[in-house]
């Protein structure tokens, strides 16, 4: 089968986020950039059921900067056959990202899109869906198991309230949540292999996308800060300010 | 004047409290508020919500008896379309997050995810990089979707009933089908609904911490449980315990966190709540940075004497 992965650059989950002195955005320089960890876990799973299926291809694409370049190899790295970079700087709402996949995938054809369940830096979880409604095809988000047989999808969901089971026609749209698995390390070898795979670049032009401005970004700010708390001696000092101080019980 | 759509979920015939947040961020922005409320035998949820709404529209068909992405997506952007509406509006919940891309994909409209203020009725914030940054955005499409996070809207106050009536629908062809729902069973508050919160970190060691120790405790205080993610990788909780950037976000009147490093990315999920309490062994642990109250010690010499005072306290 082939599957089709998408990885966005983002800031290291470990990395403090700060705001640019002047506040336009997120502090970058200095700060580790890694590929969303989502789509670590998206990538995993497509190698995995490559392997599982009978081999295959999995293709990796990124939207952005030539920069993303270094995520791609990431996932080259992994064991991922071949990257797509769609080449865009400057800013991009999650229409535009849908857009320009629905054209990568049109292009690519592939029977299953593997992505993350959301960006840790945006923190959006829309890009699946969107992507599946634009190419009018079946989503299963927040995967937590991925059955591929019979030409359809059989995927359980991380839901409020439990797991939900559905099944998806081939080609769908799925996205992964945290547990689907445990992402493997790249090795040494894997590392200087993925140096040698292929890598396509794409730009929205060539796909015949025209971005247009629909988000408008107005400012960021730092969320307010929580006044500083108290250490207790011990639970009947603890009892007595939940009780007395906060009236919290 | 805007025109509002408000998605209302349910589940196992009760209506999902979230969904008035949705309602009390939409009449921020002010205009006609209509509800949709789509399934099979949805009567009596139809009821629940009139009193937040102008008009109850009640889609009911065989195809939208289990809340299948496609189908509801479409049914919600065609009411969408025949009403004119200029938002459409859900709560961030695992339904909303799942069904409401594709209302907007349908639409054309522009989307905001989880927003946590209404500027006017094109601008919004919302939470960003695990709740470390709140970013301003204004959708410039004339159609507007919006996912609201529920801790940050209370539920507006009942008005007069507004009127119900039936829409009808038609779910279109779907590649997607449902198979099966394994409920998460408990005699506890669900986490969103909870006023008190007891949540587990990787330091409970294993599932016999959670019941032998966080169970007494909650059971004291008729808390719900959480936890971080670790334990939930673990397999020592079920997946939809999960509190943080990428699990539930929730803000109870009192949160416990047990043996719990307190990361940004678990912290993102319940630093709205009133009061917490934390309670680990190592002095250093970030948590204490957003705990009002901080004990150092080994919870499981700690957490039941908390127990048995906090019985006694209640009287
Ligand atoms: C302050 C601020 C506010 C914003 N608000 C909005 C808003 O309200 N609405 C809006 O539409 N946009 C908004 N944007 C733009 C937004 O940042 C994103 O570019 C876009 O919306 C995608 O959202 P996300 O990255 O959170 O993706 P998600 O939907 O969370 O991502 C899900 C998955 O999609 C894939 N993906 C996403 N982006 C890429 C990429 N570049 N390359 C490859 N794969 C990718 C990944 O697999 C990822 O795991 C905002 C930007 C800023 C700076
Ligand atoms: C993409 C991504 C998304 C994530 N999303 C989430 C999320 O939504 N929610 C979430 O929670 N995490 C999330 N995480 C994980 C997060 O970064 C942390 O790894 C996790 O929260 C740690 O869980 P913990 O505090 O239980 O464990 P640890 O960090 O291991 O902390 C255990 C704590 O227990 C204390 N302890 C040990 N024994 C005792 C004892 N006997 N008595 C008292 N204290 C004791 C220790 O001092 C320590 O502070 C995410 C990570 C990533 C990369």
């Amino acid at each position: 089968m082939k599957f089709l992965v998408t990885v966005k650059r983002v800031t290291d989950f470990e990395a403090k986020v700060k705001l640019k002195a002047d506040k336009s955005g997120v502090e970058t320089s200095g700060v580790n950039m890694i590929v969303n960890p989502f789509d670590e876990i998206a990538v995993e799973e497509a190698l995995r059921q490559k392997d599982k299926t009978g081999g295959g291809e999995v293709v990796v694409v990124a939207i952005g900067t030539a920069d993303s370049t270094a995520q791609i190899r990431s996932a080259l790295a992994m064991g991922a056959d071949r990257g797509i970079l769609v080449k865009h700087d400057g800013a991009l709402d999650s229409n535009g990202v849908a857009r320009l996949l629905q054209k990568v995938v049109e292009k690519e054809k592939p029977d299953v899109v593997f992505m993350g369940k959301q960006a840790i830096d945006d923190d959006s979880a829309q890009e699946g869906q969107l992507l599946a409604e634009v190419l009018g095809w079946g989503q299963a988000t927040f995967a937590n198991s991925v059955t591929l047989e019979g030409g359809k999808a059989t995927v359980i969901r991380e839901a409020d309230g439990g797991l939900e089971t559905v099944a998806c026609e081939l080609p769908c749209i799925i996205t992964a949540d945290l547990r689907l698995n445990e992402p493997r390390y790249a090795s040494l070898p894997g590392i200087m292999k993925a140096k040698k795979k292929p890598l396509d670049e794409l730009t929205p032009d060539a796909l015949g996308v025209k971005l247009e401005s629909r988000v408008v970004v107005k400012g960021f700010e730092e969320p307010a800060q929580k006044k500083a708390g108290q250490k207790v001696a011990d639970v009947a000092a603890l009892v007595d300010k939940l009780k007395n101080e906060a009236k919290a019980i | 004047m805007a025109t509002h759509l408000i998605v209302v979920e349910h589940q196992s015939g009760k209506l999902n409290k979230a969904t008035l947040s949705a309602f009390a961020a939409a009449a921020k922005v002010g205009g006609d508020m209509h509800a949709l409320v789509l399934g099979q035998g949805v009567g009596d949820i139809a009821k629940a919500v009139a009193p937040y709404a102008k008009k109850v529209h009640v889609g009911e068909h065989a195809g939208l008896k289990d809340r299948l992405a496609q189908p509801y997506a479409k049914c919600i952007a065609d009411v969408a379309g025949s009403l004119g509406a200029t938002h459409v509006w859900a709560a961030a919940s695992s339904a909303g997050k799942d069904v409401l891309p594709r209302v907007a994909a349908r639409l054309d409209a522009a989307m905001a995810s989880d927003i946590c203020a209404v500027i006017d009725e094109k601008t919004f914030k919302r939470p960003m990089w695990a709740g470390n940054v709140i970013g301003t955005v204004e959708l410039a499409t004339a159609k507007k979707v919006i996912t609201v996070r529920p801790t940050e809207f209370s539920a507006p106050a009942a008005g007069a009933p507004g009127e119900i009536g039936a829409v009808s629908v038609d779910p279109g062809a779907s590649k997607m089908s449902f198979v099966k729902f394994d409920a998460v069973v408990s005699d506890r508050p669900a986490l969103a609904d909870a006023r008190v919160i007891v949540a587990a970190g990787r330091g409970v060691k294993g599932p016999e911490g959670i019941k032998g120790v966080l169970e007494p405790l909650a059971d004291a205080l008729g808390a719900a449980i959480g936890a971080s993610r670790a334990v939930c990788d673990a397999g020592w909780a079920p997946n939809d315990w999960q509190i943080g950037q990428t699990g539930k976000v929730v803000a109870p009147e009192l949160y416990f966190a047990v043996g719990l490093s307190g990361a940004i990315q678990h912290v993102a999920g319940m630093k709205g709540s009133k009061c917490i309490v934390a309670i680990n062994k190592d002095p250093e642990a970030p948590i204490f940075q957003v705990a009002d109250y901080g004990l150092v010690g080994d919870l499981f010499k700690v957490v039941p004497e908390l127990t048995e005072a906090i019985k006694k306290a209640k009287g």
